[in-house]
């Protein structure tokens, strides 16, 4: 993308954001161009197909996945490890294969209601077969990885709340925590 | 394609490990004015450059995992993980180990300046003064020559000079010692307590060396629990930043570093008069000639280097016609059990960080009981809080949980800091299938003989773990928590530990009183080479339920103080 048609893209983000008016699929859109800008990434690994397919993904494993690092973290430890590398593109092409066997379109292109039945599938050892086992490892390897990154990230540092990795000069614990832990104890 | 070059200089001691024995003799000695040469197989620690001590996972590419995701492999190649200050671990390159058919073993080996004492965890606990009389209160083993009384002085100098947490509780399997103040029981060591309380198990403040004020110049802790990463302001003990630098300052130390110790020489008296080295940097023998040596490469370091110092005069290795040198190998008994607890579920968010390492413990509380259904006993170390999210947290809710997006989310955030862990640490007795020995096929890169492991738990350890078990899910259903259902903890690997996995190595070079029996003295000096001293945990006669570090300091000082005044009077 140009300097130019990215200049115009993020204006008009925000004026659909104060506007209010940003369709969704104006939205993806969005999304997936300035996803493709990278912003600040470029992949490495991945063709850009399987890198916005391990984006969806990743949101769909956590929502804000994508925005906290977590296809980048996957893209760069892959383009360094042919056997990672290997799993996602092997992944990616087996969901589409499947999401095509259903739907007659590949991941991205299908549905949210179709990506979510299939991720309700793939998602739970339960329901292994020999028809979905690949794709359930596939999905325990991405949910696995992107929750490390997330969680890695300074996003999700904050988001689940981490307060250390910091110097203080004495040790204590809130009387709330006190009290909260000594009212669900029993003992 | 050596060249042997014996350097001019003799010092009044060499000092073979940089860890926490030879750290301590290193001070001692050079506190009192002795010329000592300090000869290290690893590299010069930089703290300020090689701790990663605050840094946070996205602050690497890999986020610790390392290049290529390899830890989700297994091949990391870091053992205690990418933060650590380990500098070292389960395998060395270059530098093998062999295991014997049938045994398993694990050996850690740390190359740089402290050695071990950079990351270990912290545990600073006294021997009982029944603990140095196995023997007689149970007829296995073989007592000390020492008694408490003999190393409770220099329990006292360890921890004064080095700083140890603590409180007086007066339990005599933990006896007292010189303490700074410990800080309060983070929220789930609370719980952990009651639980105890109610099962009339003790649990106290931990011992650990970690300055909670200022100690000869050191800043008091700051709580960020990362320890093991080494500690930039070096308020815990490691050797290198609390003895070695600063006996470096008194001018009469010189530290070898990248010298991989390969035999002692001696002199036609039969004394030791030089070590003989590699020098890494080149590939090179070296010499440095001494009037004593202190051997403190670690137990199983140590007892291959007198193994492989033969001579005519000394066939079996050096110091060794009592045939122990590698003999009566332990390591402490491991097991760990952790369960989920509800009444932390959703615990409001607190800095939890604390010490590296846990604020409670539990020291062994069924030692006047005669009727167990093992010998000896165990401690119990507690972990849980908001831990720093790394590589891996989540991983085990991933899988107990499984699915995605907001309800994985909010299992994560409910479960976060909800689990408690007990690691069980246990006596091991001496037996005759666990040993080490040179393995006459391989030799390390350097063209040194390595060791051979021989390694069997018997029904004693096994026993203890089961017991162990049986503790940990009692207090963690006290607490209302919920076990998940482990291998049987005699499982070599998944239940009890696998020998060495612990890192409480010691033993192979014992003390005692009597030359047939043992291969050294009560003071650590070799029975048949009077200038010959050792100082780590290889002295050690039994392997009590305290991990060895503050009794290697302590005996480390002993010894030091002893052959000063042995050098003083004309004796070595």
């Amino acid at each position: 993308m140009s300097e130019t048609s990215r200049r115009e893209l993020l204006r008009s983000i925000a004026l659909g954001a104060m506007a209010g008016a940003l369709s969704l699929e104006a939205a993806q859109h969005v999304h997936h161009l300035a996803a493709a800008e990278g912003v600040g990434y470029t992949p490495k690994a991945f063709n850009a197909h399987e890198y916005a397919t391990l984006e969806k993904l990743a949101d769909w494993i956590l929502p804000g996945a994508t925005e906290a690092g977590a296809p980048a973290f996957i893209d760069l430890l892959a383009s360094q490890n042919p056997e990672l590398a290997a799993i996602y593109t092997g992944g990616i092409a087996w969901l589409d294969r499947a999401m095509d066997q259903r739907y007659r379109r590949d991941f991205l292109g299908a549905q949210t209601e179709q990506q979510s039945a299939m991720l309700d599938l793939i998602a739970y050892r339960k329901n292994e077969t020999p028809e979905l086992a690949p794709g359930i490892r596939f999905f325990d390897w991405a949910r696995r990885m992107v929750v490390d990154a997330y969680y890695t990230s300074p996003i999700g540092v904050k988001d689940i709340g981490y307060m250390g990795n910091t110097a203080v000069s004495k040790f204590e614990v809130p009387r709330e925590v006190i009290d909260y832990v000594t009212k669900r104890s029993p003992v | 394609m050596f060249q042997i070059t014996p350097r001019n200089t003799v010092y009044d001691v060499a000092i073979i490990g940089s860890g926490a024995g030879g750290g301590t003799v290193t001070k001692v000695l050079a506190d009192l004015g002795i010329s000592v040469a300090l000869i290290e197989a690893g590299p010069m620690l930089n703290p300020a450059r090689d701790f990663k001590e605050h840094q946070w996972p996205h602050d690497v590419p890999h986020r610790g995992i390392g290049p290529g995701g390899a830890g989700y492999f297994g091949k990391s190649g870091y053992s205690f993980g990418y933060f650590n200050a380990s500098f070292g671990g389960w395998e060395v390159e270059g530098e093998p180990y062999t295991v014997a058919p049938g045994s398993k073993f694990r050996w850690f080996r740390s190359r740089i300046v402290g050695g071990r004492t950079n990351h270990y965890g912290r545990i600073s606990l006294r021997f009982a003064d029944y603990d140095f009389t196995p023997y007689s209160r149970d007829g296995l083993g073989t007592d000390w020559p020492i008694s408490y009384d003999d190393i409770s002085p220099y329990y006292d100098k360890a921890e004064k000079f080095i700083g140890v947490t603590g409180s007086k509780e007066g339990i005599r399997s933990a006896p007292d010692g010189i303490f700074q103040t410990c800080p309060p029981p983070r929220a789930h060591e609370m719980v952990v307590q009651r639980a105890c309380k109610k099962l009339d198990i003790p649990c106290i403040p931990s011992r650990l060396a970690v300055i909670t004020q200022e100690t000869n110049g050191r800043p008091a802790c700051h709580y960020c629990a990362q320890c093991g990463r080494g500690c930039v302001t070096a308020s815990n003990y490691s050797s290198s930043q609390v003895q070695v630098f600063p006996a470096m300052k008194t001018g009469k130390v010189t530290l070898i570093t990248g010298a991989m110790a390969r035999e002692l020489i001696t002199a036609a008296s039969g004394q030791v008069s030089a070590v003989s080295y590699i020098d890494k940097a080149t590939r090179t023998e070296k010499q440095v000639r001494c009037k004593a040596v202190v051997v403190a490469g670690g137990a199983c370091e140590s007892a291959r280097l007198l193994l492989n110092s033969k001579s005519s005069r000394h066939p079996d290795g050096l110091a060794n016609g009592s045939g122990m040198v590698g003999r009566n190998l332990t390591d402490s008994v491991g097991y760990h059990l952790d369960g989920h607890i509800p009444a932390l579920a959703g615990m409001p968010r607190y800095n939890s960080d604390g010490m590296g390492g846990m604020h409670v413990y539990v020291p062994w509380w069924l030692w006047d009981k005669k009727n167990k259904a093992f010998p000896r006993g165990y401690h119990i170390e507690v972990g849980g809080g908001f831990g720093m999210p790394q590589i891996g947290s989540f991983s085990g809710e991933c899988r107990r949980h499984e699915g995605y997006g907001a309800s994985l989310k909010a299992s994560i955030h409910e479960r976060y800091g909800s689990s408690v862990g007990f690691s069980g640490r246990g006596e091991q007795i001496p037996n005759e299938y666990t040993y080490c020995d040179i393995d006459p096929a391989v030799v390390d890169q350097w063209g040194i003989p390595v060791l051979r492991f021989h390694f069997a738990w018997t029904d004693h350890e096994r026993k203890q773990a089961a017991h162990m078990h049986e503790t940990f899910k009692a207090i963690l259903e006290t607490m209302g928590g919920t076990v998940a259902s482990p291998p049987p903890p005699t499982t070599e690997g998944e239940g009890i530990s696998i020998g060495g996995q612990i890192i409480h190595e010691l033993g192979t070079i014992r003390m005692g009183n009597d030359p047939a029996t043992s291969v050294l003295n009560k003071y650590c000096q070799a029975h048949q080479v009077k200038n010959l001293f050792v100082a780590d945990a290889a002295p050690f006669v039994s392997n009590p339920d305290k991990n060895p570090t503050l009794t290697i300091t302590a005996l480390a000082w002993r010894t030091a103080e002893y052959l000063a005044e042995e050098m003083r009077k004309g004796n070595v």
